[in-house]
Formats: C-alpha cells, sequence, structure tokens
C-alpha cells in the first residue's frame, strides 16, 4: 500500500489479510490462494504489509474495549491517510468488526467477505471454476458464527460450492443452526472451561457423520479447531479441511 | 345491580394489586442505564409482527412450537373475549360485542376452537414437564420452584381454557332451551351441549354464573401471579420483541465513554482543550444489576426459562457450566434482592453482593464463545451475549482481571500488533516467491 500510494497510485480495495492470514502456517496457504484469484481476476488491490495491525477483535470481545478503541482509532486513521474506500476480507471477525463495528468510531468502508467477492466474480461470469476437478466429491460446509448468524450471510459459502461439486452435503446443524467450533469470543486463545468435552469435537463428529471428503470452511480459527478435532479422530489421510478460497484456487487451477 | 357491584370491587382489587406490583418494578428501571434510543417504528412493528405474531421464532423447534403458536394465537383471540366479559361485568350488559355481526361469529367461534386446542397443548406441556425428562427442562439454574411455577402457570390456563368452554356450553344450552338468539357461533361448545342435558334450566343459569365467574377471577389471579413468575413473559415478550436491538447480532455496542479517553490517550492536545467533565464518573462495564442496561433487565422479566438459548449454547452442550438462560435468571433474581434496597437508598445502596461472581461466575464468563446461538434462538429477542461480554468489561477494565493466556494477547496486541508474539515485519511471509500484480 504504501509503495503505491508514494507513486500516487490508488488501488480499488484493501485486501485485509489478517493476523491468521499472516502469521499461521496453515491460513498462510489460503491467503496466497485468494491472492491468486484475486491475481487471476486482475484485480487493482493492495495489501497493508507491515504496516497492518490488530482490528481489535479479540480484545474486545474478552471485554479489553481501551484496547479494541485503541487499534480501532489507529486503524481509521491509517486508512484515511491512504484514503481507502473499500476493504476485502478474508477472516470474518475481520469482517464482521469492519463492517458493524469501526461505523460508530467514525470509519464507514464499503467492506465485503471473499465469499462474497468471490460469489459476485462467478455471477458476472468473470470467475470461471472447473466443475470436473471435485465433480461428485461430498463437501460439508461449516459456517462460521461471524458470517452466518453474526451477518446473515449463509447462501455465498454454498452457492461458490455447487459450482464445485455437485455433491455438497449438509450437517445436521447447519446454517443459522449451526455449532459453533468452539474459538470465538477470545477461547481460541486459552484452554477451554472445564467441561465434558471440547466444542471442536463435538462439532468435528458432526461433520464427519456427513461422510464428507472435504470439510470446508471460510474462518482461519474454524479451520484450525476442526483441523485439531480431525486429528484426534485419526482422520487426517481420509478427510480434508480446506478453506472455500483454495478449493476456488483449485478449480481454478491456480 | 349487585353482580355489578362485586364485580367493579373485584376489578379494583385485581387492578389495584396489579398496579402496585407494576409500579414497583418500573421504579427498578431507573437503576439501570441508557443504551440504544428506540426509532425505527416501521422495522419494529414488521420484527414483533414476525417474530411475536407470526411466531418465527418458536417454529425453530417445529413440533412444540406448533403448539406454543396454538397457545399464543388463541390467547389472543380469546382476549377480545376476556375484555368483553369486563364490559359486560361493569356496565351489566350481555355480550356487549354482539352487533358486531359476522365479526363476532367468526372471533366467538375461533375462541371456541382454541379453547379446546390450548386445553390440548397445555396438557401435552404438562405431561412433558411432569412425566418426560426433558433435558431443556434441566440444568443448575432450574431448581424445584421453576418447575412449580411452570407447572402452576400452565394448570391456571388449562382451568381458563375449561372455565371458559363450560361458560360457552352453559350459555348456548340456555338460550336454545329458552327459545332466544345465540349471540356467535360456538362449534366445539354446542358439540359438547350433551353434556350438560340432564340439568334444569335453571341449573343451567347458575352454572353459567359459576363459570362466568371462576373464569373471571381466574384472569386476575392469573395477571396477579405473572410478574412473580416466569410466566411474566405473557406480557413482557411482545413488547420486548417490539424493543428488539435491531443491530446485526456480530455487532457489540460501542462505550462512548471509553472513546473519549482513547482519543485523548492518542492525541493528548487534546487533553487541554477539553472541557472538564461534570458527569459521574461511570463504571466501566457491568458489576451488578445498577450497570446493566433497561434493555438487559427487559429481558431477563421477559424471559419465560424455556431453555432454548442453554440448549444450543456450545458451552454448554459439552459440559461447561455457561447457561445463557441461567444469566437472564440472575439479573432477575438479583435486581429482586437489590432493587428495593436501591428504592429506599438510592444508588449507593451496597449489600456487599454483586451480580457478578455472587450470582455469575468467572467460569460461566470466560466459556462464552459469543457465537450468538443463544440470541438467535431467544423467541423473543432476548440478547445474552453483549451483556456476557459487559460482565467482562468490567472485570477487565476494573479489575485488570482476565485468564492469563487473554492476558498475553492483550499485551502482544499493543505490542505488537498481533494476538500472538510475531513481528509485524513478517506480515508479508505469505507473499514470498508469489506473483502479484503490478499495477
Amino acid at each position: 500500500m504504501a509503495d503505491l500510494f508514494t507513486r500516487g497510485e490508488q488501488p480499488e480495495y484493501l485486501f485485509w489479510v489478517g493476523c491468521a492470514g499472516a502469521f499461521d502456517d496453515r491460513y498462510r496457504k489460503v491467503t496466497r490462494a485468494f491472492a491468486k484469484i484475486l491475481t487471476h481476476l486482475g484485480t487493482s488491490y493492495a495489501v497493508l504489509g507491515k504496516e497492518e495491525s490488530c482490528t481489535g477483535d479479540p480484545a474486545r470481545r474478552a471485554g479489553n474495549e481501551m484496547l479494541y478503541q485503541m487499534q480501532a482509532l489507529q486503524n481509521i486513521e491509517l486508512f484515511s491517510r491512504y484514503g481507502i474506500r473499500k476493504i476485502l476480507t478474508i477472516c470474518p471477525h475481520c469482517y464482521n468488526i469492519f463492517k458493524n463495528e469501526y461505523p460508530d468510531l467514525g470509519g464507514n468502508y464499503e467492506v465485503l467477505n471473499y465469499l462474497q467477492f468471490l460469489d459476485m466474480a462467478i455471477r458476472e461470469g468473470s470467475l470461471q471454476v472447473n466443475a470436473d476437478l471435485l465433480q461428485k466429491t461430498p463437501i460439508t460446509f461449516h459456517d462460521p458464527c461471524y458470517l452466518g448468524r453474526g451477518n446473515n450471510m449463509y447462501e455465498e459459502s454454498r452457492k461458490i460450492l455447487r459450482k464445485l461439486t455437485g455433491n455438497l452435503v449438509e450437517m445436521e446443524r447447519n446454517r443459522s443452526f449451526a455449532l459453533c467450533c468452539g474459538a470465538g469470543g477470545g477461547q481460541y486463545f486459552k484452554e477451554a472451561e472445564k467441561g465434558e468435552k471440547e466444542v471442536y469435537m463435538e462439532r468435528i463428529e458432526e461433520a464427519l457423520r456427513t461422510d464428507p471428503k472435504i470439510i470446508a470452511t471460510a474462518c482461519p480459527f474454524c479451520m484450525t479447531m476442526l483441523t485439531d478435532g480431525l486429528k484426534y479422530k485419526n482422520k487426517e489421510e481420509e478427510v480434508k479441511i480446506l478453506d472455500v478460497a483454495e478449493l476456488v484456487a483449485q478449480a481454478l487451477g491456480l | 345491580m349487585a353482580k355489578q357491584l362485586i364485580f367493579i370491587f373485584t376489578l379494583l382489587v385485581a387492578v389495584g394489586v396489579f398496579a402496585f406490583t407494576i409500579s414497583r418494578i418500573i421504579s427498578y428501571f431507573r437503576f439501570t442505564r441508557a443504551c440504544f434510543p428506540i426509532r425505527n417504528f416501521g422495522k419494529r412493528f414488521r420484527v414483533m409482527l414476525n417474530v411475536a405474531f407470526g411466531q418465527t421464532r418458536i417454529f425453530r423447534r417445529p413440533a412444540t412450537g406448533f403448539l406454543h403458536a396454538l397457545v399464543f394465537w388463541g390467547f389472543c383471540v380469546i382476549l377480545i373475549g376476556s375484555i368483553e366479559m369486563i364490559i359486560d361485568g361493569l356496565f351489566g350488559t350481555d355480550k356487549i360485542l354482539k352487533s358486531l355481526g359476522v365479526v363476532y361469529d367468526i372471533i366467538m367461534a375461533s375462541g371456541d376452537i382454541f379453547a379446546l386446542l390450548v386445553a390440548i397443548s397445555i396438557i401435552i406441556f404438562l405431561i412433558r414437564r411432569i412425566f418426560l425428562h426433558i433435558k431443556r427442562f434441566e440444568g443448575i439454574e432450574m431448581k424445584a420452584i421453576s418447575h412449580v411455577d411452570a407447572n402452576i402457570a400452565l394448570t391456571l390456563i388449562l382451568l381458563l381454557m375449561l372455565s371458559l368452554t363450560g361458560m360457552n356450553i352453559a350459555y348456548i344450552d340456555c338460550q336454545h332451551r329458552s327459545g332466544e338468539e345465540i349471540a356467535g357461533i360456538y362449534p366445539i361448545s354446542t358439540w359438547l351441549t350433551a353434556l350438560f342435558s340432564g340439568i334444569s334450566e335453571e341449573g343451567l343459569h347458575t352454572w353459567f354464573e359459576v363459570f362466568w365467574w371462576v373464569h373471571i377471577v381466574l384472569i386476575f389471579i392469573f395477571a396477579n401471579i405473572l410478574p412473580y413468575s416466569k410466566h411474566f413473559h405473557v406480557f413482557m415478550s411482545v413488547p420486548n420483541v417490539f424493543l428488539s436491538r435491531l443491530e446485526p447480532l456480530g455487532k457489540l455496542p460501542t462505550m462512548d465513554h471509553v472513546t473519549r479517553e482513547v482519543k485523548l490517550m492518542l492525541d493528548p492536545t487534546t487533553a487541554y482543550a477539553a472541557p472538564a467533565e461534570d458527569a459521574p464518573v461511570e463504571r466501566f462495564g457491568v458489576k451488578d444489576v445498577e450497570d446493566i442496561s433497561w434493555k438487559n433487565y427487559f429481558d431477563a422479566l421477559a424471559c419465560t426459562e424455556c431453555g432454548r438459548c442453554t440448549a444450543v449454547c456450545p458451552a454448554n452442550l459439552t459440559g461447561k457450566k455457561l447457561s445463557p438462560r441461567k444469566i437472564m435468571m440472575d439479573v432477575r433474581a438479583r435486581m429482586k434482592e437489590k432493587g428495593p434496597g436501591m428504592v429506599r437508598q438510592g444508588h449507593e445502596f451496597a449489600d456487599q453482593k454483586s451480580l457478578l461472581r455472587d450470582y455469575i461466575s468467572m467460569e460461566e464468563l470466560w466459556a462464552c464463545t459469543t457465537c450468538n446461538a443463544c440470541a438467535r434462538e431467544c423467541p423473543i429477542n432476548i440478547n445474552h451475549p453483549t451483556l456476557i461480554v459487559d460482565l467482562r468489561r468490567y472485570l477487565v477494565m476494573e479489575e485488570a482481571y482476565a485468564p492469563g493466556e487473554i492476558k498475553s494477547v492483550f499485551s502482544n496486541i499493543e505490542n505488537n500488533g498481533a494476538p500472538w508474539q510475531y513481528s509485524p515485519e513478517d506480515r508479508l511471509q505469505w507473499a514470498k516467491n508469489l506473483e502479484m500484480n503490478r499495477i
């Protein structure tokens, strides 16, 4: 972003990578996949790179409003310095906070989640995926809370996945009934409170009951939690957990 | 005339006791905080029609949902008849609304059918509660009194329906035998008149009076028990839906007084320019009931402890202590405990207890994933997660308390702009060897 700015250029989108997209080994692959799709589409975008910081979401949901607002106000200032108007996110938590919570602090942007973006590109015809690759592969989709219940976004993911496979299977609890992976509200970063079971085990068992080859999701934290569950179930060989962006990139041969 | 006088007296007692109860509850609202303003009436009406009158959330569990919807719709129709009874009682008239003609026929016919449907539903509810062990009705917050409370309310409704039907049967039979015109249509009761065939016309008159009085007195008793019961939702749920938070569930309310402080921190020059604040220093977050918003309290009063929230809570489902229903019940119980003291002595009243810790434990608070399943499920749009986060806000910002790992997250965000201890320098690692657009 800084480079473009010094050259006096303005990209259409800011692609907000997010902490997991930047630091989590597994999720970096998703970031790469989505970046490749953006390149494939010839989208005008830029990333903030070293200047990107935390949105403040984990702090806020753990009760640290002070730290959240400090992060948010600094980010808003950075965005206005670069004249950013459209933000593209992968992480549902980043999406939710930009879309719903930054406006309260004066940060108003057109915020798009990558699923909306991909769905739009497919509908407009600019993105033509090869449906032969996955054909009849059974895929089940785990709804991230902050896309689904948080922002009523249930169908974009499914529309995209139906382009890729004729065999999209639903878990018993899906869409607004979907069970959380157990990561939200700061849980990702701490040991779970005392209980009988891990939330991700409950969810992975439900996912496995659909006999999928692929469990697709759209959130870095869901991915980690479900992957942990899959490891405990010793099913890593038979079942893959992939992000929607990875599946689309594959189908595009990228 | 004597009947009229007795009725007026009964009505006055019922209204008087009710007004006393409600004024006490209203006085507790004085100690709650402001939250969102009530705008957007169009949207609010739509939400009310959908969620309250359309029972859309209730239908998320289709079978029991359908039974509840029957009870609710029946209640709405039968309410019209009850209003008529009150007018008749006050003015000594006889079925004053019958001049409505066909409309009256429809109201009475549906009321008559609904009375039976409601009675059947209530019997099923009672069987479910008494004989079947339904997990949703259990839990640490469900004490014996909660079950008694539920069963009393259900029994009262059943008696209301039986007395209503009895009254209708006696009325039809009386009119029929004396050859007078029957106002309204009563499909079920007409069919049931055979039950009363052995009774003389005189006797029928007496039965009619008995049912009439039993029905109206039960209504008065029911209305006055409700505010002390979980069934207060009969009054509170429709307004609670109307007053719903209209924001997306993902959005948390912003704390404006934190914004002021943060702006001062980020730009110290404004510190001198800022006028001295006269506003009393408000506590960050929620420690006790005087810190909750009026909506939190409204939610707590409207909650009928159905447990649909707890039944979908990922923490609760996996054996953790958190139960969203308990959070609402705790708020109501704590206000009941502390409210009277605050009414007497004002905000300063303290009883060495608080909502946080004495009612809601750390373990419950830190088990929440803010997934919003509870809020999505609640049939009357109660919002639990915002209150849970408000309780966390108090802990973190007033007591600097948080689980160790969460504290590290805070310091990492502060120091290197990420929840982990990675350097911002590495933020572009993912793009290594990746061909990027050159714009």
